[in-house]
C-alpha cells in the first residue's frame, strides 16, 4: 500500500516512485507472510533453482531436496559458516541470512552444483 | 581391436592386467603393451587367454545401501546378488576392493548391512571411500571400519603376489566448482610410495571418482588426478579402478589402463544423455541386473619373446 502523498512538486513525485520502487522490489522476493521473511529454493535435476535469490537481511532460506540422490548446502568459501546435514529425497532445509553480502553456496556431493543468495 | 594370437606368441609384455566383466555376458578384457582387447567369456578366444596362476582379485563399487528408489527399491538385496556371483567366480582371487559409496547416507546401519552382506564373499576386502560414505563428522565412521590401516586421510597401499596396491581417497574436501580432489598431502605421499619402485611392477590404483575426466559438467573426473598420473607415468603396467559413474567406461594411454566399474544398485546415464546424472529410473522390468556387476581383473604373466623387427640393409 502506498503512503499517501502530496501530488504537488517533482521531490515528492520522486519520494513516491522510489517508496513503490522498494516496495515492488520487496514483493517480487518475498512472500507476502505475516512472520519474519521467507524464501525458499528448490533442487531438482542436480540444480538450485533458483540459482540465484536475492533477500532482505534477516530471511530464512528453506532448502527442498526433490532429486532421488540426498544433497548439501556448503558454503562455498567457508564450510564451517553454512553446512547443512545431507538431505535425502524430500528433505528440507532452512538458513536465515542475518548478514548482508554475496554468499556462494554449493552441494558438496556435487560439487559442480552451485548457487549464491545475495543478502541486502 | 587387435586380434588375439592364440599361441600366445607375439609382442607382449610380462604382467598386465586383464578385467572380465560380469554382467549377463561377460567380456574379458586383455590390455598388451597399451593396446586393449576383448573376447566374450566363453569364447575360444577367451580361453586362449586364460591367467597361467597369477594374482587375481575383484571389484565391486557403489553399493549405496540406504538408496530406496526406483530403479531399485532393494539395494541389500542386489548387493547380496552380487557377492553370490563374486563367490561363484572368484576363483583362487587373493582380494577384493571396494572402489567406494559402500553406503548411500553414511549412516551406521548402512555401513553395518554392506559389511555383513560383503563379508559373505570370503575375500579379504579393501575399501575407499565414496562421497556418500564421508558426510559424517569428516568421514571417521567410514575409516575407522573400512580402512584402519590407512593414513589420517584414509589412503593406503600394499603389495600382493608382487602387485602393488594403491588407494586414495578423492572425495573429501571438494571445491564449489570442483571435481574430484585428492590434495597435495595425498600427492606427496604417493610421490613417495612409488619413488624406490622398480618401473616392471604391475601398479593398481583405485579410488572412487575417475582419475581422468570422463564428463567435467557432470563432476566426473578429479582436479589434480593429472599429478597422480604423471607419478605413474614410468611403470610398465598400471591399471586405474574408479566407480562413481554406475557404468563401464574403458581407457587405455600408454601403459595405463583406466576402468570404472558398474554399481550393485543402479545404473546411471551416459555422459550428457539425461539432465543430469541420477538415477536412471525406467529401466524396463527384468532388466535392472543387466546394468549392474562385477569385475574380476586377472594378472596375466605371458611368454615375452623378443620383439624382433627386420629391417632390410637397403632400406
Amino acid at each position: 500500500m502506498l503512503p499517501s502523498l502530496r501530488k504537488s512538486g517533482p521531490s515528492h513525485r520522486l519520494g513516491r516512485l522510489v517508496i513503490a520502487g522498494v516496495l515492488l522490489g520487496a514483493g517480487n522476493f518475498l512472500p507476502r507472510a505475516a512472520n519474519a521473511a521467507e524464501a525458499s529454493i528448490s533442487i531438482d535435476n542436480f540444480t538450485f533453482t533458483p540459482a540465484q535469490l536475492t533477500v532482505a537481511a534477516g530471511t530464512k532460506v528453506t532448502w527442498t531436496n526433490h532429486d532421488d540422490i540426498p544433497h548439501l548446502v556448503v558454503d562455498a568459501k567457508d564450510p564451517q559458516a553454512m553446512k547443512s546435514p545431507p538431505l535425502d529425497t524430500g528433505d528440507r532445509w532452512a538458513f536465515a541470512f542475518a548478514k548482508p553480502g554475496t554468499y556462494a553456496y554449493f552441494c558438496a556431493l556435487h560439487p559442480h552444483m552451485q548457487g549464491t543468495v545475495i543478502v541486502r | 581391436m587387435a586380434g588375439i594370437n592364440e599361441n600366445g606368441s607375439g609382442y607382449r609384455r610380462r604382467g598386465f592386467l586383464t578385467c572380465m566383466v560380469w554382467a549377463g555376458t561377460g567380456v574379458l578384457w586383455t590390455v598388451s603393451g597399451g593396446v586393449p582387447r576383448s573376447a566374450l567369456l566363453g569364447s575360444a578366444a577367451q580361453a586362449a587367454e586364460k591367467p597361467t596362476g597369477d594374482l587375481t582379485f575383484m571389484q565391486i563399487s557403489d553399493s549405496h545401501i540406504g538408496f530406496a528408489h526406483p530403479p531399485n527399491m532393494d539395494t541389500p538385496g542386489t548387493l547380496r546378488e552380487a557377492i553370490a556371483a563374486v563367490s561363484r567366480r572368484k576363483g583362487t582371487a587373493s582380494l577384493m576392493i571396494h572402489t567406494g559409496d559402500v553406503s548411500h547416507l553414511s549412516r551406521p546401519e548402512q555401513f553395518d548391512t554392506a559389511e555383513q552382506i560383503i563379508r559373505g564373499a570370503r575375500l579379504d576386502t579393501h575399501y575407499v571411500p565414496g562421497e556418500h560414505d564421508v558426510l559424517v563428522d569428516n568421514g571417521k565412521p567410514f575409516f575407522a571400519r573400512f580402512a584402519k590401516g590407512a593414513k589420517a586421510g584414509g589412503w593406503y597401499s600394499f603389495d600382493q603376489q608382487g602387485v602393488h596396491f594403491i588407494g586414495l581417497n578423492n572425495v573429501m574436501n571438494l571445491k564449489a566448482g570442483g571435481l574430484g580432489f585428492l590434495g597435495n598431502e595425498q600427492l606427496e605421499w604417493l610421490e613417495g610410495d612409488l619413488q624406490a619402485r622398480s618401473a616392471s611392477q604391475p601398479i593398481v590404483v583405485f579410488a572412487h571418482v575417475p582419475l581422468w575426466t570422463v564428463y567435467a559438467e557432470w563432476g566426473w573426473g578429479t582436479d589434480d588426478g593429472a599429478r597422480a598420473l604423471a607419478y605413474l607415468k614410468r611403470f610398465g603396467s598400471v591399471t586405474v579402478l574408479n566407480g562413481h559413474i554406475h557404468q563401464i567406461m574403458q581407457k587405455v594411454e600408454g601403459h595405463v589402463a583406466f576402468h570404472t566399474a558398474r554399481s550393485t544398485a543402479f545404473p546411471q546415464p551416459a555422459p550428457g544423455t539425461a539432465p543430469s546424472p541420477g538415477p536412471i529410473k525406467n529401466v524396463p522390468p527384468g532388466q535392472l541386473r543387466s546394468l549392474l556387476g562385477v569385475t574380476s581383473v586377472a594378472r596375466v604373466r605371458t611368454r615375452s619373446p623378443l620383439a624382433i623387427v627386420d629391417t632390410m640393409l637397403s632400406a
